[in-house]
């Protein structure tokens, strides 16, 4: 179906946050990773509607503009979990077996790394260095940091969260 | 001047000559996968690397300019190697049905596999795995066979300025696609077909519309006209192994015959009903105030780029159909009245250098008759494909004559195929119409030529009409701004979506990277073309007696009420991207 | 806005004032509390601690006693760190519950609070910072400001010979001298590759361009490196000015900062120095009236290791993906936006300032015949003292791992280190003395990088090290060239196929072959050397690899598929709890008599072991 009474205005999919955002800057096309960052934070991840206000914004292809999105990993295309856990898999943690932390919380929430549980609950993301190397191996869970972390540890929070409404 | 040397021996070559510019120039050959020269050249694949003497690691030749005292080897050992290696990581993840590819016996990637002697896939592994769209009427997308080379991507953004496709994800993962994956029918894509022109693989290739054809020349209550656009029979020989640039209207009218068709006509007749309605247009417009400048809209794949981006502008576009759907029309109405047809049982084939024909033809209002204008759209390549099928012998077939009524048609007609064409066939009937006499101007050399973007200014006995030639959509994008921003001062615009106009069609024969580099090839087509209009006995438009007579006999003025219905459509805005 | 001379007038009152900071005999009454706010002590909740002391000494109404954030102290192991001066006391570990005892005890009586004092390797009691063997070997030049002053005020920079440097190359000097005394002083290229600074900063003033950047590289992207980022937190302000020398010294007057977003504190420590460089007019149109103009602006990235790339760094700056750009052209004659750009590392700003107020003579005459200087490594894995070393070029491995890292915890064998993470290679026991510069680390296979050393015990297998390397780096590469995109794929394929027990003979061959070709043909500098860690395993650990291979054993028992998991019938008391928890049913055995594990069945998930209360089962 060609939609023939749009006039492109985008009028139906304005959104006041981003219009906010997109305000900010300028419209130069150097400004996209900026922007992204910040819709990243503001949403916890980018949004379509976002997509296409930056295309419009930045008059940049939106394919370009998902080649952006999907390169950096910071960047997500669904929204996390009420509880983002991050196992942090840099060398000094890795060394330290923070791979055996990571294989429990999947284990426990039958998710597997970039996806969220069923419910919305937790979601799963395995970092690169967090730079607490000295509190290796680390987890982090909506930016809190677990240091020194043990699978019993991990199972403790697990339990905590799990039993919380 | 620099000299260097190449595997031992002495080569000069003009400063800036990349390394590979200068080993062809020494009859050495050096692979390349990626590179397409003048618009992807970032050197990715690895196929091209060489030694330079005192250089660290290897140089890679598409890209890297000579330099006075090199010394380059392009076949150690190590070259060799790496190149294989580089070959034998992208056959580990290709989808290598070979028998069962369009582009079998075409194909670049298939070509080096015979070249370095592949007897084995060395790695075994992972494969990326994605979904074939096939949504659009025109493309075909399968990533499978996609090694990644980008020079669809270079060609889209940077050729064509849209973008509908690019790199996404990275790494491993990394994939060519558009915005979420969605099919490229739902996108800014233009249907250009461009990407299938770039393609060195069986990534990108038409929808096909053969099947559909084959099946109505096997229905006998069918009655099957082809009709062939400019631009085919100036490259159709190419599938054969013939020249570029070798006109083979006679073969290809045979060849048609032999399949079975029962009438051929020449779309080049329904180029002169372009003209006359939209030189008619035109001049309404330049004397009674209309909509300037007027964008001519015989390019389906521009027609789309203005809908989707430009939908202000929609009033400056003509408002004449293409001229294998105005053909269509005709044929559907007039011919079929005259011949005691019923319009019902004619299905009209289109052979079209363009892939988004297959598009136009499925586009509301364009079926003034009560039925489509067109039936089917197959292109170059298509046709091609159906000869072989019929295993007709095309280089040692006899030539035929289109089938009259509808066969003769003028020179200017011919050069619609090629940038500048149509406006310079609009010019010649538009300078008559406007002076009021015979004006002897025939040929408008401003407009003629390669450069994406021409402007000429045409002194018609005191009256000056300003005029802008573009190909290519990122230089349309520049009219179309300038138009916009309200600094246009000319009064008629040719745009034709593909750079160089239909001989360069996204249905023309694919040629190589290697070829595309070092053959003029819209020169040649083009040059065909012009030979065939300075040929031609009637060379401008208004003065084809068929014409004539259609307007006589059945649609009366042109641009008038009749001549409206049938030869006249409709444009509407578009949405980019059809998101969820 | 501040003249040059109110500057001068900050330097000289805030020195005098932030004395007690440098002197454990300052004449001062005042105490200043310092705690480490750097990422591992901050994730260990040294911001609570702050606030606690803060609202302690509020409630009691103490004077003379300030609290003061400062960066990294380099010790992350033992934090949240606190010190106490002038008097230097050091406590570690500190919780928010101790805040109390410190400021009673401490504060208020003079006396030391011992049970929060730290615990050297030898088991002495230390009291103060430098007494640690851990501080003994360092030598303090990029990190100097760090753990000593508030990296957030602007004034205590000031104090400790801030903009200095700037005030001395604006106003008594050539931007030609500025660049033969950085030349001189033989400081090379800290993010890993070591091209001479110098050497750099002549080519992009030679450079033609009517604009030119200056461009900091704080990607860093190395897993198990945190120097740029301590320093950024620690001293934002000594990377500013080195940007703007180098601004003055190239004929450039815009920068860029290009930090990893999730480097929170450091992006957001950064900011504030430029923004309050800027109130203070250090920043700007015509600083200090010399005519010199410096804008600076801070860039995100988004987490793409490859980043660290220059090339794909001014990509990525640009708002385009982080794809590195084929060289030639360099980025010094086409860079950002095409205009000439010098790109250096953190740690290398860090050491301008000093080098152009101590002279290049100065810093010559630290380090190596062919490295100058100091390098800071990040010191973690397998080693008691995991934190941020500064050490001069030419100490030994076995210096930083044994006297400067406290050797190997529990009672463990060393086995390697890594240098260059995954572009680099590993350090076996025999090259332990190789005194550690640019060229000796490349001799023997592995790369300064830029400076993540991440020690191995014999706990740690190898081809296990291999492929978690490798796959890194396909998670990392940016897909654009074929070697690096597909071959790394497929090197990590067969490292898989190994470490799974399907080894066959031949694989180590296709391995080394496939890495050479990868290095070869690769576009950029990291799918070049992402076969480094692949070839310095087989290099040093071939018969690891072989074992692998022919026996199907993985002698460090980490590789899970190849791990046998037995009963030791010593000490099986036969409880029976092993059998009930076996989700297979693959262990057998009365209750009271020893229990068997069929291999066929086992899947070995671990259960058993964990599971067991005498120990008695291994994996």
């Amino acid at each position: 179906m060609e939609n023939k009474k749009c006039e492109g205005c985008s009028e139906c999919n304005k959104d006041p946050d981003m219009e906010k955002i997109l305000s900010e800057y300028k419209q130069e096309k150097d400004n996209l990773i900026q922007i992204l960052n910040e819709v990243q934070e503001h949403y916890g991840y980018i949004p379509e509607h976002a997509q296409k206000a930056i295309s419009e914004y930045l008059s940049i292809p939106m394919a370009e503009i998902y080649g952006v999105v999907t390169f950096y990993s910071r960047f997500t295309l669904k929204p996390k979990g009420k509880y983002h856990i991050a196992v942090c898999l840099g060398t000094a943690c890795f060394v330290k077996g923070s791979e055996k932390i990571l294989d429990r919380v999947k284990e426990r929430l039958k998710i597997d790394v970039g996806e969220t549980t069923k419910d919305g609950k937790f979601s799963l993301e395995a970092t690169r260095c967090i730079g607490a190397c000295g509190l290796a191996p680390v987890f982090t869970v909506n930016g809190e940091v677990y240091g020194k972390a043990t699978v019993k540890m991990m199972d403790e929070v697990l339990d905590k969260f799990i039993a919380e409404n | 001047m620099v000299s260097l040397t190449i595997n031992g021996r002495k080569v000069e070559v003009e400063e800036g000559t990349t390394i590979l510019e200068a080993a062809r120039k020494a009859s050495i050959d050096i692979p390349t996968l990626c590179f397409l020269k003048d618009i992807n050249e970032f050197g990715d694949c690895r196929m091209c690397v060489v030694e330079v003497e005192g250089r660290r690691g290897f140089a890679t030749s598409c890209i890297q300019k000579v330099e006075e005292g090199m010394v380059v080897r392009t076949n150690t050992p190590a070259v060799i190697e790496a190149r294989r290696t580089v070959l034998d990581l992208i056959l580990s993840n290709h989808d290598r049905d070979c028998l069962t590819c369009t582009r079998n016996g075409t194909c670049e990637l298939q070509k080096l596999a015979e070249e370095f002697y592949v007897n084995e896939i060395k790695y075994k592994g992972e494969r990326n795995k994605h979904q074939i769209d096939d949504k659009s009427p025109s493309i075909v997308r399968d990533f499978n066979k996609c090694i990644l080379c980008r020079r669809c991507v270079a060609t889209c953004k940077n050729v064509q300025g849209i973008g509908a496709i690019d790199c996404t994800e990275r790494g491993f993962s990394s994939t060519i696609s558009t915005y979420n994956d969605m099919s490229l029918n739902d996108v800014n894509c233009t249907f250009c077909g461009q990407c299938i022109e770039a393609c060195p693989v069986g990534a990108l290739r038409e929808k096909d519309g053969t099947a559909a054809v084959w099946e109505a020349l096997g229905d006998e209550d069918k009655y099957v006209i082809a009709q062939t656009a400019p631009a085919v029979r100036v490259a159709l020989g190419e599938e054969f192994g013939m020249e570029i640039g070798t006109n083979v209207k006679g073969k290809m009218v045979s060849s048609l015959k032999h399949l079975g068709f029962d009438k051929v006509f020449d779309t080049n007749t329904g180029a002169d009903f372009t003209i006359m309605e939209e030189a008619t247009e035109f001049i309404d417009r330049f004397t009674n105030g209309g909509t300037l400048p007027m964008l001519t809209s015989c390019s389906p794949g521009w027609v789309r780029f203005l809908e989707l981006n430009y939908p202000e502008l929609i009033p400056n576009l003509s408002s004449c159909k293409s001229p294998h759907q105005m053909f269509g029309a005709i044929i559907k109405s007039y011919y079929a009245r005259k011949n005691n047809i019923d319009p019902s049982k004619i299905f009209v084939v289109s052979v079209m250098p363009c892939i988004a024909k297959k598009y136009e033809r499925t586009r509301d209002d364009e079926n003034g008759t009560g039925y489509d204008d067109v039936d089917a759209v197959i292109t170059t390549r298509e046709l091609a494909r159906m000869i072989k099928q019929a295993h007709i012998n095309f280089k040692t077939l006899e030539d035929s004559e289109f089938d009259d009524p509808m066969g003769e048609a003028t020179g200017a007609a011919a050069i619609f195929g090629t940038t500048g064409g149509v406006m310079e066939a609009a010019l010649r009937t538009v300078a008559e119409k406007v002076t009021g006499n015979s004006f002897g101007k025939l040929e408008y050399e401003d407009v003629r030529g390669g450069q994406g973007i021409k402007r000429a200014i045409i002194d018609l006995n005191g009256k000056e009409v300003k005029v802008v030639v573009a190909s290519g959509l990122k230089n349309a994008r520049t009219i179309l701004e300038e138009i916009k921003s309200g600094k246009a001062d000319y009064q008629f615009v040719e745009i034709m979506a593909c750079p160089g106009g239909c001989v360069m069609g996204g249905g023309q024969p694919i040629r190589t990277s290697k070829e595309r580099a070092t053959i003029d090839i819209r020169g040649k087509r083009a040059a065909a073309l012009y030979s065939i209009d300075e040929k031609s006995t009637i060379r401008k438009s208004h003065e084809n007696p068929i014409l004539k007579k259609i307007y006589a006999e059945y649609l009366g003025e042109p641009g008038g009420h009749k001549a409206h219905e049938l030869l006249h459509t409709s444009y509407s805005p578009k949405e980019k991207y059809r998101l969820g | 806005m501040k003249t040059l001379d109110e500057i001068r007038k900050i330097r000289e009152t805030k020195r005098k004032e932030l004395d007690l900071r440098v002197n454990t005999a300052a004449d001062t009454r005042e105490k200043h509390i310092l705690v480490c706010h750097g990422t591992g002590c901050t994730s260990s909740k040294s911001p609570l601690i702050i606030d606690t002391f803060r609202k302690i000494l509020a409630e009691k109404n103490i004077e003379n006693v300030r609290v003061i954030q400062t960066g990294c102290f380099g010790l992350c192991a033992k934090g949240p760190i606190v010190i106490i001066r002038p008097e230097d006391i050091f406590y570690a570990m500190v919780k928010p519950e101790d805040c109390e005892e410190i400021i009673e005890k401490h504060i208020q009586k003079g006396e030391i609070v011992e049970r929060l004092l730290c615990k050297d390797i030898d088991n002495t009691t230390v009291k103060k910072l430098d007494e640690l063997n851990f501080y003994k070997k360092q030598k303090r030049i990029a990190l100097k400001n760090c753990g000593v002053i508030d990296p957030e005020n602007i004034d205590e920079y000031i104090a400790f010979d801030g903009y200095k440097a700037l005030e001395k190359v604006l106003f008594s000097m050539t931007p030609d001298e500025v660049i033969e005394t950085v030349s001189e002083s033989g400081l090379r290229g800290r993010g890993g590759a070591g091209f001479p600074t110098g050497k750099k900063w002549a080519l992009t003033r030679a450079a033609k361009g009517d604009q030119k950047y200056v461009v900091c590289n704080a990607d860093e992207g190395d897993p198990g490196a945190f120097m740029d980022r301590s320093i950024l937190e620690g001293d934002p302000h000594c990377v500013l000015e080195a940007m703007m020398i180098a601004g003055f010294a190239i004929g450039a007057n815009h920068g860029y900062i290009y930090v990893r977003a999730e480097y929170p504190i450091a992006v957001q420590r950064f900011q504030k120095a430029i923004d309050d460089a800027k109130k203070y007019g250090i920043l700007g149109k015509n600083i200090w009236n010399s005519g010199f103009d410096f804008e600076c602006e801070v860039r995100l990235g988004a987490g793409a290791f490859v980043c660290g790339e220059e090339t794909a760094l001014l990509e990525s700056i640009e708002g385009r993906r982080g794809q590195p750009r084929l060289k030639p052209p360099y980025p010094a004659n086409e860079g950002l936006f095409g205009k000439p750009t010098l790109i250096n590392n953190v740690e290398t700003y860090a050491n301008i300032t000093k080098i152009i107020l101590n002279g290049a003579e100065w810093y010559s005459s630290i380090g190596t015949e062919g490295s100058k200087g100091t390098k800071v490594f990040a010191l973690g894995g397998n080693v008691n003292n995991i934190g941020l070393v500064e050490v001069p070029m030419g100490v030994t491995l076995r210096e930083i791992v044994f006297d400067i890292g406290g050797g190997i915890p529990n009672g463990r064998k060393f086995k390697a280190a890594q240098t260059g993470g995954p572009s680099g290679g590993c350090i076996t026991e025999e090259h332990l003395d190789t005194p550690i510069d640019y060229e000796s680390l490349k001799a023997i296979g592995s790369m300064m990088g830029s400076g993540g050393l991440i020690i191995m015990d014999d706990s740690k297998c190898m081809v296990n090290l291999a492929k978690f390397y490798l796959g890194f780096t396909v998670d990392e590469s940016c897909g654009k060239c074929t070697p690096c995109r597909i071959g790394t794929k497929r090197l990590l394929e067969i490292l898989e196929k190994i470490t799974d027990g399907k080894g066959e003979d031949g694989d180590i061959e296709k391995l080394e072959r496939l890495c050479a070709n990868i290095q070869k043909a690769s576009v950029c500098g990291l799918g070049q050397t992402a076969p480094n860690p692949v070839l310095s395993t087989i290099k040093y650990f071939r018969e690891e690899y072989r074992e692998h291979i022919d026996h199907k054993e993985c002698r460090a028992g980490e590789c899970k598929a190849l791990m046998k998991v037995t009963i030791d019938p010593e000490l099986c008391k036969g409880c029976g709890l092993c059998k009930r928890n076996c989700p297979v049913d693959a262990i057998s055995g009365e209750i009271k008599q020893t229990h068997v594990i069929d291999q066929d069945k086992c899947i070995k998930c671990g259960t058993c072991i964990s599971k067991c209360p005498f120990h008695a089962i291994k994996g």
